[in-house]
């Protein structure tokens, strides 16, 4: 397998949250009566099944285990499913298997459990350090349980990352590094760490059209951003995407499949997936609201509902706009094969020419600094 | 049958925009009983979407009443109803030269406007008698003795005898009938003469072609009658002869002192000309009708598609509106900046503004409008004369020897309270006073312009400083030489063709500031910083920077949201087929628009 091979990744998505956080847009649901963890432990490993006859024969690198807050599953609902998994698939010797855990008491004592079904590596939404913050973030932990949950995970799991918020309202460059400071005493070998983004439909967006919260502008914003890369560099976990950090070689396997544009397998409510088939990368998506994805499974054996095809654009456009989130850059000569099309050399010129993108002697195309803080516009500059 | 012409009244209505002349004109047709009431709509007479929207009339438009007096007998009435704005002065006169009177409506609270009088010194040029109407009595601030001295002192006619009127309520229509048959003369002519009839406007219709509005002078015009343009020569058979009641009707002929409509197979409204004499082809008169001149466009801009694929369509769509309308022109016209379009002539502002707003509506297209320039007459050194219709063509400096600009005359009637801003505004763009005067609290002011002036937002920033209460007409009265220089805007270091102007030497400075400061607004950041600059020649008079993007980078991107994303892309290509793009800069359509609209 070479350095830069996509691998290939399940995705499981538990929809279910304790409460609603007014910045989250993710496909989450809060029940006032539990799932019955039992029916839906059948009903995920049902559609595993399904998606194995789909794309059989791969050796999965990586499961990821995300949501909603998928660490309110039983440690027994989080075993069957991986247990099906391998018993569909061929598991890597290595293969990273990654469960999202909000950083409470409760959710904490079930981390032997999970470690016992086989998840070998943590993420934790600890998103900041300061409970006032918190508290408006809407997080139902504060620092000091966060800091204990850091504490048993590390002891627990091989591998653990934590998740940080920027660019509060109010917040300083000077406040923003010193909290960052204190999250790497904690750290381990990852960290991802998000500017706050108003999404379509949220409480916080609500606040923001009227006027209620005020993010910082766009020149705080970069000057967040810079000083959290300088930082994290300095610290020996340089960014190997736009938001994600790493010592080196303790990247995010999972992640990677889905920045380097590899196959994956999207199951459970709202999940997607990328799956190459005989006709070509089809772009799959399963029902969003859970009730009904749970009936739709047990009536006909899967939950989805968008198989769509992709055409040689749509593919290109999505390796771009993913492959360029990596310090690696996309491969040139693959972007070629996928999208049957070659990069606008005038265009390239250009971004070249003002210093935000660069092409390595192996052929490959990434963005500089300066470009990483306005990928976007390069996207779509370069998008068919 | 012939109605004997002692019977027959041609009056046009007169009146300030809002004053109420199409209610009035429905009052009248109501009151006829033109139109049963369930097939009223409101301003019955204006037919475009754009004409009620805006409150004006475009084209001209005429009904046949039939009307039984207090004496007994039956009178026929032709309600002529008149484009209301200077863009079309001279479809105005025409109209008035087609009736023998004019109900001059005046409303009871506002009082006289500049526009009114301009139209009113025409009826009066053309021998009309007129019946003051002060309309909106009914309202709490109407004052009907200071309006009637108003209009004695500003106009100089007789208004003891105006008649109060509400034509929103119907309060005293009866009395505007009567007026009408007792107070405007018949019209005279003579039966037995060669043909002679006004082309007074024409239109295309959908179903019928060409319809062309006549008035017969002399004669008779019949069904099947073979007649001659004697202005464009060309000759047709006429199809149908008719009147508008205000439906269509037909009838065999029409008879002096008549107004009504004929189609006879005419292809293009371009083929007729307002204003044109009417004859017959075996037995011509012998002398046309004075006052026919062609129609000359003014004002010039250039229209180009915002998506460079519908230039096809858009050729379509002016070749549309040309048979409909003769006195807009066009011509193809290629921009380095914007591709492929057409530089079109206009009457005037308003004129520019319902084009440019039919095609995007009618014909569903997406425009850019360069700069609106005026016609510059140009000697050379070599002695020769030529005329410029776009910046772009303007010839190297050293070969000019003079550049001469149109001037106008505009009057102006404001409150006394802003006359100070209202001068000041007009000195500010290059004007010479010729008359200040009073009456009552209202002064008139006169001033000599330079059209350039007054093309780009004059009428806009004469509203703004007197409230909206100042009214303004003009007339293009000479040229004079001027100092004009031609401004370049580059962005990103490239000039930007559609952006060029002329502007006088001593304006060149401010303007360019102004344009630049609001290109910075209106153009997005790009990835780089972009400068806009203003340049006369190789010099730089203004300069400003649009900064760079700083961030624009998507925190959350996992396998959920590839398709998101995408989809956002997509929208993203969307827009961008919205702007143009100049070297590596995209500027977007409105900043084309907003450009015009600075001030400086």
């Amino acid at each position: 397998m070479s350095a830069t091979e996509p691998g290939f990744g399940i995705y499981l998505h538990w929809p279910f949250c304790a409460a609603k956080c007014p910045y989250c847009d993710f496909n989450s649901h809060v029940r006032h009566d539990p799932p019955d963890q039992a029916r839906w432990a059948r009903a995920l490993t049902a559609a595993i099944a399904h998606d194995a006859a789909l794309v059989p024969g791969r050796t999965v690198t990586s499961v990821f285990l995300g949501g909603g807050t998928p660490s309110l599953m039983a440690p027994a609902t989080v075993g069957a499913v991986i247990d099906a998994i391998a018993g569909h698939w061929r598991l890597a010797s290595d293969v990273e298997i990654t469960l999202e855990a909000n950083p409470s008491s409760v959710e904490a004592e079930r981390f032997r459990g999970y470690r016992a079904a086989g998840v070998n590596r943590v993420s934790l939404g600890v998103q900041a350090l300061n409970d006032a913050d918190l508290k408006s973030l809407g997080r139902l932990h504060n620092v000091e349980e966060a800091l204990k949950a850091i504490g048993l995970a590390r002891e627990t799991f091989p591998r653990l990352s934590f998740d940080l918020i920027y660019a509060r309202p109010k917040q300083t460059v000077e406040a923003w590094t010193a909290e960052l400071r204190r999250a790497l005493d904690f750290a381990a070998d990852h960290l991802s760490v998000y500017q706050l983004t108003i999404e379509e439909g949220t409480r916080f967006a609500d606040l923001h059209r009227l006027g209620k919260l005020v993010t910082p502008d766009e020149d705080t914003a970069a000057d967040l951003y810079e000083a959290t890369r300088g930082l994290l560099e300095a610290a020996g976990m340089p960014a190997y995407e736009v938001s994600n950090h790493a010592v080196p070689g303790a990247e995010c396997r999972h992640n990677l499949v889905y920045w380097r544009y590899g196959e994956y397998v999207g199951i459970g409510p709202g999940a997607h997936g990328r799956l190459v088939l005989g006709d070509g990368r089809h772009a799959t998506a399963d029902e969003k609201v859970p009730e009904r994805w749970l009936q739709r499974v047990e009536t006909q054996g899967h939950g989805r509902t968008v198989d769509d095809l992709l055409t040689l654009d749509e593919q290109g456009d999505e390796y771009l706009l993913m492959g360029l989130r990596l310090a690696e850059g996309l491969d040139l000569a693959r972007f070629e094969t996928i999208s049957g099309r070659a990069l606008d050399p005038s265009r390239l010129a250009d971004l070249t020419g003002h210093g935000l993108v660069e092409i390595t002697p192996d052929g490959r195309l990434r963005a500089t600094p300066a470009g990483f803080a306005i990928l976007d516009a390069i996207v779509a500059d370069l998008a068919a | 049958m012939t109605t004997p012409l002692a019977q027959i009244r041609n009056f046009s209505i007169i009146a300030h925009i809002d004053h109420g002349k199409s209610t009035l004109a429905d009052r009248l047709i109501q009151a006829c009983g033109g139109l049963e009431s369930r097939e009223m709509v409101d301003q019955v007479l204006d037919n475009m979407d754009i004409e009620r929207e805006r409150g004006i009339t475009i084209k001209a438009q005429t009904v046949r009443l039939e009307y039984k007096a207090a004496d007994g007998q039956v009178y026929t009435l032709n309600l002529m109803d008149t484009p209301g704005h200077v863009d079309f002065a001279y479809e105005v006169s025409r109209s008035l030269a087609a009736c023998e009177g004019s109900l001059l409506v005046v409303d009871a609270s506002q009082g006289v406007e500049a526009q009114t009088l301009a139209n009113v010194y025409q009826a009066i040029d053309n021998h009309h008698e007129i019946v003051p109407i002060l309309n909106k009595i009914d309202l709490p601030a109407a004052d009907a003795d200071r309006v009637k001295a108003q209009i004695e002192e500003v106009i100089g006619i007789d208004a003891s005898e105006a008649v109060p009127i509400s034509a929103k309520t119907g309060l005293g229509i009866p009395d505007v009938l009567e007026a009408i048959v007792k107070r405007l003369p018949p019209p005279r002519g003579e039966v037995d003469a060669p043909l002679k009839a006004m082309l007074v406007d024409s239109w295309y219709d959908t179903y019928l072609g060409v319809v062309v509005l006549v008035r017969v002078v002399d004669g008779v015009l019949r069904k099947g009658q073979k007649v001659r343009m004697m202005g464009t020569g060309a000759t047709y058979e006429i199809e149908r002869v008719g009147v508008f009641t205000p439906k269509m009707r037909d009838l065999t002929q029409l008879s002096p002192g008549e107004i009504g409509f004929i189609t006879a197979s005419i292809k293009e409204v371009a083929d007729t000309r307002v204003g044109d004499t009417i004859t017959d082809d075996r037995k011509p008169t012998a002398e046309a009708l004075p006052g026919f001149r062609p129609a000359q466009p003014v004002v010039f801009c250039g229209l180009f598609p915002v998506d460079a694929a519908e230039f096809e369509d858009l050729r379509t769509a002016v070749g549309k509106l040309r048979l409909n309308d003769a006195s807009f022109t066009y011509e193809m016209e290629t921009s380095a900046a914007l591709g492929f379009g057409f530089r079109c002539g206009f009457l005037g502002l308003l004129h520019l503004e319902i084009i440019q707003e039919r095609l995007e509506r009618e014909f569903n297209l997406d425009l850019i409008a360069t700069a609106p320039s005026v016609v510059y007459q140009m000697t050379l050194t070599d002695d020769s004369t030529i005329e410029l219709h776009n910046p772009a063509d303007m010839p190297e400096v050293t070969k000019i020897e003079e550049i001469r600009e149109p001037w106008i005359r505009a009057t102006i009637l404001t409150p006394d309270e802003y006359l100070g801003s209202v001068l000041k505004l007009c000195q500010d763009k290059r004007g010479v006073q010729i008359d200040l005067s009073y009456a009552g609290a209202r002064a008139m002011v006169v001033y000599d312009l330079p059209l350039n002036e007054v093309v780009f937002d004059f009428y806009d920033r004469l509203k703004s400083v007197s409230k909206g209460y100042a009214s303004f007409d003009y007339q293009i009265t000479d040229y004079r030489p001027a100092d004009l220089v031609r401004m370049q805007i580059l962005v990103n270091s490239e000039p930007v063709d559609a952006l060029a102007m002329l502007v006088h030497r001593t304006r060149a400075e401010s303007r360019g500031r102004a344009i630049c400061e609001k290109l910075k607004d209106v153009i997005p950041p790009h990835m780089f910083q972009i400068p806009v600059q203003a340049a006369i020649g190789g010099k730089i008079i203004a300069r400003e920077t649009i900064r760079a993007l700083r961030k624009d980078v998507t925190a959350k991107c996992y396998g959920g949201d590839a398709t998101r994303k995408r989809k956002l892309l997509d929208k993203q290509k969307e827009g961008k087929k919205r702007m143009r793009q100049f070297g590596k800069v995209e500027i977007p359509q409105e900043a084309f628009i907003q450009v015009l609209k600075v001030e400086g």
